[in-house]
């Protein structure tokens, strides 16, 4: 066993990440002791998630300076609490704030981060994982040769944990390592998309390609006079389809790049190789011919479905169920069908 | 203002990639500036467009990273140089960190470093806040819009997993740029030219002043993934709604709702 493994537990605004409870899962398998890291301010309800899922023991940094995320804050706590009591490995989440927050930590405490890894083993009390690279389209092996080994574990790579509510442990307040004054930047404000799924969260995602623009029966408003701009309109009427489609399933949105390149959608739904790579339960891809870059964001997607007009397009080959189609006939007739019986 | 933009070349993201004796092989695909990088440099022109700056690329890498650079140049940057040194050839994230932060030492003088948001070879994502934490700057990262920049302190907007969030820092400081920032400017016929002729001089670690920082991380065997079993069903039937009714039923047979 690798001893003692630490858990950040990522978090924002206090709802914890999926992804933290099944990080401390994970430490469960290869730790003989779990110690759950929640930092912020008023945060400390997060304790018993973190107890819950697995943790023995909670270090609690609860602090003004700890409210809003800041690399800088949280990496220099992290550090601290590490440099005092040497855990074997720290496991964080892989979010934009755990791979920040083992990036620097690194550095501090002289060791090495394996990032967004999906297996990690324990071998003769090292721990060996699986780092998906060229996003995924192979695998390789990593080990830290340094203590504490920083591991960021993609989100939902290792499977859903479960909650023992009678499970409790013991909370110890720690200090904030950096006084406000000396920390050099400051959290101004917040926009928040409101009702968007993460996509690494997303247990079904339902994306749309450069197909979705091709509605010729859709007549765009007078006012829109520019070829292009009658193509993107149509697009983002077929992405609102989509959205009703992605909605009934609680799903996210996504898209290709060649819909995000063409202006149909924004960035943050990307999926592919230079978006985001994910692996939910059901991947639904309408008008998505499939180019490699896409198919390596997803195909470790558990169930494919494909939609698409053109019989030869290459994501039929990773697709479960296929229909050779119109999406724009299929989609609303499948939203249907779906609410109909999922609310039985 | 002084920036410095890191870029490293990759296979193009279109490459079909073997594994040959451990080593990745990415066949007759070409070797291309990394596509988050694409967005660094943009970011890094405009800001010397508005502030009066200068923009030195660096890239860390072998002889062909030289490409690289000169599509950095190409773009309109000012200055490009390779740092290289056979010590460096099984370097980690950390090791890579700690030489960018005395590359931009030794340049001296910088206000911003600029990365993209990672590499689509390595896909590790830690260069930004690694180089930061070395040089003791603040790391702002996932730059999507920089709203301010004035009397040593800048403001951006971070595309976070959340949504937007709007932070302030102090110079000098380390971003990285995401894809929202803006489109990357193509090479103009006259910077291509001037790439082509361009001097790339190469720093070696001797000239960095540093011996080879020590990795920590190993790689023991780089594997191509198995390949995905799948039984493919193609629905079809009289109509739409007859082809939704029976993709409805087997897909909730399927147990992922």
């Amino acid at each position: 066993m690798a001893g003692n493994v630490w858990v950040y537990v990522d978090h924002f605004k206090g709802a914890a990440l999926p992804a933290s409870y099944e990080a401390i899962a994970a430490a469960k398998t290869v730790g003989s002791k779990v110690t759950a890291l929640i930092f912020g301010q008023g945060v400390d309800a997060l304790a018993q998630g973190a107890f819950h899922y697995g943790a023995d023991e909670v270090l609690l940094g609860d602090d003004a300076s700890l409210a809003d995320y800041r690399a800088e804050a949280y990496a220099s706590l992290l550090s601290k609490l590490a440099k005092e009591q040497q855990p074997d490995a720290v496991l964080f989440p892989t979010s934009t704030r755990g791979r920040e927050i083992a990036a620097m930590a690194a550095i501090d405490l002289d060791t090495g981060v394996l990032p967004d890894i999906t297996e990690i083993k324990d071998e003769g009390g090292t721990l060996a994982a699986i780092h998906p690279i060229y996003a995924g389209k192979l695998l390789s092996k990593v080990v830290v040769n340094a203590k504490p080994a920083l591991i960021t574990l993609r989100g939902r790579a290792f499977g859903k944990p479960v909650a023992d509510a009678s499970r409790s442990g013991t909370v110890t307040k720690v200090a904030a390592a950096v006084a406000e004054g000396d920390l050099q930047t400051k959290v101004v404000d917040y926009a928040t998309v409101e009702g968007r799924v993460s996509l690494a969260d997303a247990g079904v995602i339902v994306s749309g390609g450069r197909g979705v623009a091709n509605n010729p029966a859709l007549t765009p408003p007078a006012e829109i006079t520019d070829e292009k701009e009658k193509e993107i309109w149509r697009a983002q009427q077929g992405f609102i389809m989509i959205g009703e489609l992605a909605q009934a399933l609680n799903g996210a949105v996504g898209a290709s790049r060649a819909a995000v390149d063409a202006g149909y959608i924004p960035y943050a739904n990307q999926v592919g190789q230079t978006g985001k790579v994910v692996s939910p339960d059901l991947y639904i891809a309408l008008g998505i011919s499939g180019a490699i870059q896409h198919l390596a964001g997803m195909r470790t997607s558990k169930v494919i479905v494909a939609v698409n007009k053109d019989p030869d397009a290459p994501i039929f080959k990773l697709a479960r169920f296929g229909v050779v189609g119109d999406l724009y006939e299929i989609v609303p007739a499948l939203t249907k069908a779906l609410k109909e019986r999922l609310s039985k | 203002m002084k920036i410095a933009v890191f870029v490293k070349q990759v296979p193009d993201s279109a490459a079909k990639l073997t594994v040959d004796n451990g080593v990745v092989n990415w066949g007759d695909a070409p070797l291309v500036i990394n596509p988050w990088d694409e967005y660094a440099v943009e970011a890094a022109l405009q800001l010397a467009e508005k502030h009066n700056g200068e923009v030195a690329a660096f890239s860390l890498g072998g002889e062909n990273a030289k490409e690289a650079l000169k599509h950095a140049l190409a773009m309109g940057a000012n200055s490009a140089t390779l740092i290289s040194d056979p010590a460096l050839a099984a370097a980690d994230a950390t090791a890579a960190a700690r030489v960018f932060a005395a590359a931009v030492q030794k340049l001296g003088g910088v206000d911003l470093v600029v990365f993209g948001r990672q590499a689509i070879d390595s896909d590790t994502g830690l260069a930004p806040a690694m180089t930061a934490r070395v040089l003791g700057w603040p790391v702002l990262s996932m730059v999507a819009a920089i709203p301010a920049l004035e009397a040593g302190t800048i403001k951006v907007e971070r595309a976070i997993e959340e949504g937007r969030q709007v932070v302030e820092g102090k110079l000098p400081a380390v971003l990285s740029i995401v894809k929202d920032f803006a489109e990357p400017r193509y090479p103009s016929f006259m910077g291509i030219r001037k790439a082509s002729k361009a001097e790339i001089p190469l720093w070696s670690l001797g000239d960095l002043g540093i011996s080879a920082p020590e990795s920590k991380v190993s790689w023991s065997e780089i594997t191509a993934p198995a390949q995905r079993e799948v039984t493919n069903e193609m629905i079809t039937g009289a109509n739409a709604d007859e082809i939704a009714a029976k993709l409805a039923d087997l897909i909730i047979a399927e147990g992922v709702l």
